[in-house]
């Protein structure tokens, strides 16, 4: 008895931690009751602890897709054609760096930027949560932003010559107005290498344009007055405010080592992703009662503790998926449903078998072989689903399946779906189901 | 009861949707969706009705080619037009600024020709693994082959009558064969074995204990887990008809898919998973005894 004892305090114990992290963060009260106007907030505080150095810090909040927050998924595929096969690799990888980094100066928090190769198409996803102004972002990213400056040849040799100083070169680069003219402008540092090419370029061009070159395209050709030391210049050209402010992230950022296209864009509105929210919380709301009723008109009492059971296991799926945290995409809501369906499964298989079972050994027995004998069926039949979900998860990121995406989505929470009932489907209810038998034989 | 005497039934039932199947996909084909071909859905609301005919003409002016436009309701009006760049992004955004007031940009999502053959690739091998990794566990687990195998062609059975009646869906109602649907299959794929599995369990479980002929004990199972079959598939079907019914536009077709699948998997698990069994053992017997 006491260890049963134990066992259900436990999983008293796991269901208030779980209620406790599944709650919103902020949870409003208001009714009015006999002229009693009740209006109140209250407020789920984090997890703040700390030891000495060691400290834990959790929000426990929900992490929303970008179909459900809104935001950019974009795709890009890079023109590797013209570098070598053995170089490839880290091309790819230096694009990808390039682009984290702008996406990052740009403002955008939690941005998601990873790559992808298959049969020789190289791609980089970027995932741009709440972004409001898409065009705007894909500019800043896809743009190769090389930035060279030349020198005006000879009467001999006519057209620009590119000198040995490029964006490379550059410690770091900021925006700036013109004194006079008030117009915004891009102010360069140089590195000290940089600092010094640059010297010896405007020492040579005195009295000359020196064009600044950006992505094949002259922007400025400033006249040198005289010899430039200190390793600082301007590139001030017919910007507007935004243009300067992009020009100096791309070029704080670096250049892309190639040319990239866009090839996906997918953005969802802030608007329609709340409302999608909305529609799944009512549709799985109302679904869940629906079932809920059903498992009471079906099995009675024992419907009830199949309720509870799934009530518990909702309470710890969405626990987890705060703590792992699990990004919440629109068919990942739809693999938690589906997997509701199959924790109730177990349930009903339990109940059926004990149907059977009732009439022949006494309740306690029964109950104990339903589970027995049950307990095969579910393993066999969920650990075939987990199979699916496995593959189409693909948490080893192999890259002949899908590495992104609303699949992933769907089959994380479909995958995390299946476990959890399995531990409420025979933890949770044989130990409730016990209690509730030998209550009923007293 | 005595399933397994009503074999030919099931045979028709199945027969009739699989020839209707074949016979749409030939056709009509699938209704392939931007995810797979390419192109651009978006979707704007406006604060006022506007003439979708006007806004097309606009567009098409501008060099943007129009696919349909279709209204749907509450100032919301979907287009589908082929792969675009962000360019012409900010052109449509502009000549909506000029229709109407307050237009927003709800949804926006243009795919390039070149990322759907990629994906088609992926999505078989995906198809592919699950399969055999299924057809494995199952064999070892019941420790035959023939349970594998056939609770596999069952599994192709759900899944190419699903195919073929979204053929019919495509044709008759504009449903797009996309990445979700794609989901659906191969989650109907694993549903369609977790059924079967129950009743294979049941039959091994009467097999080990009673003994007997394998037609009686595939009868014995049937009518023993049929309650639990049905009761299983209402709770899920309930749960996804909420979805159907009060969803997004995302999801409901994605809900739809995953209900004509779900009631594809519950049936196949005793009306063609075991019947196949059934036969494949006969035909085992009779080839040995005429040896």
């Amino acid at each position: 008895m006491s260890k049963n004892f134990l066992k259900i305090l436990l999983i008293l114990f796991l269901t208030l931690v779980s209620f406790y992290i599944s709650l919103p963060p902020e949870i409003p009260v208001k009714f009015n009751i006999a002229g009693i106007n009740i209006d109140k907030r209250f407020y789920r505080p984090g997890l703040n602890l700390s030891f000495g150095n060691f400290s834990i810090k959790k929000n426990f909040d929900l992490v929303l897709g970008l179909d459900l927050a809104g935001g950019s998924h974009l795709v890009f595929e890079i023109d590797t054609t013209n570098i070598d096969e053995g170089r490839r690799k880290v091309a790819v990888e230096a694009v990808k760096n390039v682009m984290e980094k702008r996406v990052n100066l740009f403002g955008i928090s939690e941005p998601n930027v990873q790559t992808s190769s298959y049969e020789g198409r190289d791609r980089v996803i970027v995932e741009l949560p709440g972004v409001k102004d898409t065009q705007e972002a894909v500019g800043i990213i896809g743009k190769v932003a090389q930035l060279s400056f030349a020198e005006v040849g000879s009467k001999e040799e006519q057209g620009l010559i590119i000198t040995n100083l490029t964006g490379a070169d550059l410690k770091s680069s900021d925006v700036a107005f013109d004194k006079n003219t008030g117009k915004p402008m891009v102010l360069i540092q140089f590195s000290d290498g940089g600092a010094k090419k640059f010297e010896e370029l405007t020492e040579r061009n005195v009295g000359k344009p020196l064009p600044i070159i950006l992505d094949n395209e002259v922007v400025s050709a400033p006249v040198v007055q005289e010899k430039i030391s200190g390793g600082s210049a301007q590139i001030s050209g017919e910007f507007t405010l935004q243009e300067t402010k992009n020009l100096s992230i791309q070029l704080n950022a670096g250049a892309l080592p190639a040319p990239v296209s866009l090839v996906e864009q997918r953005t969802i509105g802030a608007t329609l992703g709340s409302e999608s929210i909305g529609k799944s919380v009512g549709a799985g709301t109302i679904g869940l009662i629906m079932v809920m009723i059903f498992m009471i008109l079906n099995y009675g009492k024992l419907g009830l503790v199949a309720d509870v059971a799934l009530f518990i296991f909702g309470v710890i799926t969405l626990a987890l998926y705060k703590l792992i945290p699990v990004v919440l995409t629109l068919p990942g809501i739809a693999g938690f449903l589906l997997s509701v369906g199959m924790a109730v499964d177990s349930n009903i298989l339990i109940f059926e078998r004990f149907k059977e079972e009732k009439p022949k050994r006494n309740l306690a027995d029964a109950l104990e072989v339903s589970f027995g004998r049950a307990w095969d069926s579910i393993r066999d039949a969920n650990i075939s689903t987990l199979v699916t979900a496995f593959v189409l998860a693909n948490p080893l990121d192999f890259n002949f399946l899908n590495t992104s995406g609303p699949v992933r989505g769907f089959a994380i929470t479909l995958s995390l779906g299946i476990a959890i009932s399995l531990f409420t489907g025979i933890v949770v209810s044989r130990n409730l189901l016990r209690v509730f038998v030998r209550e009923s034989k007293r | 009861m005595d399933w397994m005497k009503y074999r030919f039934i099931y045979l028709l039932v199945s027969g009739t949707i699989i020839i209707a199947g074949i016979f749409s996909l030939f056709k009509w084909g699938l209704t392939i969706g931007i995810d797979f071909k390419g192109g651009t859905i978006a979707e704007y609301s406006f604060k006022e009705k506007i003439s979708t005919e006007d806004v097309s003409k606009k567009l098409e002016d501008e060099g943007i080619q129009v696919f349909s436009v279709q209204d749907t309701g509450d100032g919301r009006y979907f287009f589908r037009l082929p792969a675009l760049n962000t360019k012409d992004q900010e052109k449509i955004k502009g000549i909506f600024q000029e229709v109407a007031q307050g237009s927003e940009e709800l949804r926006f999502e243009t795919v390039g020709p070149s990322v759907g053959p990629e994906l088609v690739k992926k999505t078989i091998y995906a198809a592919a693994i699950a399969s055999v990794g299924i057809l494995l566990w199952v064999a070892f687990q019941f420790k035959s082959l023939k349970f594998g195998v056939s609770a596999v062609l069952a599994m192709f059975h759900d899944s190419f009558c699903l195919l073929g009646i979204f053929s019919l869906l495509g044709h008759f109602y504009g449903f797009e064969i996309d990445f979700l649907f794609v989901t659906a299959l191969l989650t109907t794929l694993s549903f369609s074995v977790h059924d079967t599995i129950v009743v294979y369990d049941r039959i091994r479980e009467t097999q080990s204990r009673t003994g007997g002929s394998l037609c009686d004990i595939a009868n014995h199972a049937i009518t023993k887990t049929m309650v639990r079959s049905l009761n299983n598939s209402f709770t899920i079907i309930f749960m996804l008809l909420a979805l159907m019914l009060l969803g997004g536009s995302t999801v409901k077709w994605f809900a739809t898919a995953l209900f004509v699948g779900t009631i594809l998997g519950t049936y196949s698990s005793p009306f063609v998973a075991v019947p196949i069994i059934v036969f494949w053992d006969e035909a085992e017997k009779k080839i040995k005894s005429r040896k």
